[in-house]
């Protein structure tokens, strides 16, 4: 069995002394992992950084098998983040977020396309905050979608208007229109309009606030995940930051 | 299987089998070098690891492997006191000894921030660092944490808790290693060297 393809490495773990187990996120073979001789070792370890794009090779016996990667480095990403505290935030609550909840060897192309327009958005220096923290929402929200748990914003769920939409019922992941939902708006979560298409030109704070708040409610319903800790952990850092870097340069 | 014919060389080829660098093949060569050169060698090997498995410590202030309490970096008054370099493990302070480029202070973490694998600041020697740089003759506090993923956000993470502190934060440069020639480097490398230029 063997196959090549492009992807961004998601999270390393050291095996033994100089190898690791790769994870990483392909457009056609999903999320696949794979065992790298000499992953941990000098040659090698700048190029298994996560966040990266590479080109993957995998090989092995039988289907079933972990299989071994060689890989080929095609473009250094993270180089893009770390030294911004926001964005390295950004992109480990993604990779928390697509190790945690993406079965292994699913293909999920637009997952791919997702990722890689936010690291796109992260590298780019003139995308603030708010850009790229509707991006990761918008990122969040697709996992959703394509995992079967998509939420269903294109019409009021009680009148069936397309306008106005302002609120989202946690009961059934369905839009909610601003008049059917005054009544209830406590117990409704709150739509940010970037979701809703358009260019997300002219997000705030709360905006992004709404929408991790909205995507993390239905990520925590849904998913009865073994690691929901680990990305619990990373998604609370980046909200952290966002709220501390927002309250210091408020739009 | 080993099956030297003797339990007890059998069992001790299982333990350095266990060390970095050597795996079974290369463990039974040590220990046949070892037998064969038993009183110059030997003797004193098993010497020395009894005398710093008792005798070594981690010291309490900076986390260094030494025999005495406090460390003899933490003690020795040549040093610059009002400087703390952090590194993830006592391989890197090490490092740094070796280069003998550093004449401040240490603090060792104990490993670096990473959500996926459940490591935690409460799992690393943060809370003491912040305690030290508190004091009054820190200064300045030097990230030097590697230049990975983890490694970094673990510098970030260090920044925020040191706000409030009133010391002076800086990280080591990422970029060209001297004498690498740029042909070499990997893109991350040159593209970190590049966003650190500066006036020549």
């Amino acid at each position: 069995m063997e196959w090549s393809d492009e992807a961004i490495v998601l999270n390393a773990e050291r095996y033994g002394e100089a190898d690791c187990i790769l994870d990483v996120m392909t457009p056609a073979h999903g999320r696949h992992r794979g065992y790298v001789k000499g992953g941990m070792g000098r040659r090698q370890r700048a190029n298994i950084q996560p966040g990266n794009e590479v080109v993957i090779s995998w090989r092995a016996r039988v289907e079933d098998q972990l299989g071994n990667f060689t890989l080929e480095p095609k473009r250094a990403r993270v180089a893009d983040l770390l030294s911004s505290r926001e964005r390295l935030a950004a992109f480990l609550s993604v990779a928390a977020l697509l190790v945690v909840a993406m079965p292994e060897r699913e293909p999920h192309e637009r997952v791919y396309n997702g990722l890689i327009a936010l690291l796109d958005l992260l590298a780019d220096e003139e995308a603030g905050l708010m850009d790229y923290g509707a991006g990761l929402v918008r990122l969040e929200l697709g996992v959703l979608g394509e995992l079967g748990f998509g939420l269903d914003l294109s019409a009021c769920a009680s009148t069936g208007v397309t306008e106005d939409l302002v609120y989202v019922s946690p009961k059934t992941g369905r839009a909610v229109s601003r008049q059917a939902g005054a009544p209830y708006k406590k117990k409704l979560l709150a739509l940010p309009g970037f979701l809703l298409g358009g260019t997300g030109a002219g997000v705030v704070m709360q905006d992004v606030t709404d929408g991790l708040a909205l995507t993390g409610y239905f990520l925590e319903r849904h998913m009865h995940l073994s690691r929901a800790e680990a990305l619990a952990h990373a998604r609370a850092r980046f909200a952290e930051l966002f709220q501390a870097e927002s309250a210091e340069n408020p739009f | 299987m080993n099956r030297s014919g003797s339990v007890e060389i059998d069992r001790l080829i299982q333990i350095l089998a266990r060390l970095p660098g050597l795996g079974p093949r290369s463990a039974r060569r040590a220990v046949l070098h070892m037998l064969k050169k038993r009183d110059s060698l030997m003797a004193p090997l098993a010497a020395a690891i009894t005398d710093v498995a008792e005798k070594v410590h981690v010291c309490a202030t900076c986390g260094n492997l030494d025999t005495s309490e406090p460390c003899a970096i933490c003690s020795d008054h040549r040093r610059n006191r009002s400087i703390i370099c952090i590194v993830e493990e006592v391989a890197d302070l090490w490092a740094l000894e070796r280069a003998g480029s550093f004449s401040g202070l240490y603090h060792v973490l104990g490993g670096v921030l990473s959500a996926l694998d459940g490591v935690t600041p409460e799992d690393l020697n943060i809370a003491s660092l912040i305690e030290r740089a508190g004091s009054d003759e820190v200064e300045e506090v030097i990230l030097a944490t590697n230049a990975t993923v983890d490694g970094q956000t673990t510098a970030h993470y260090i920044t925020e808790r040191l706000k409030d502190a009133g010391v002076a934060v800086t990280a080591l440069a990422h970029g060209v290693p001297v004498g690498g020639e740029l042909d070499y480097l990997d893109d991350g490398t040159l593209t970190a060297a590049m966003r650190a230029r500066r006036p020549f």
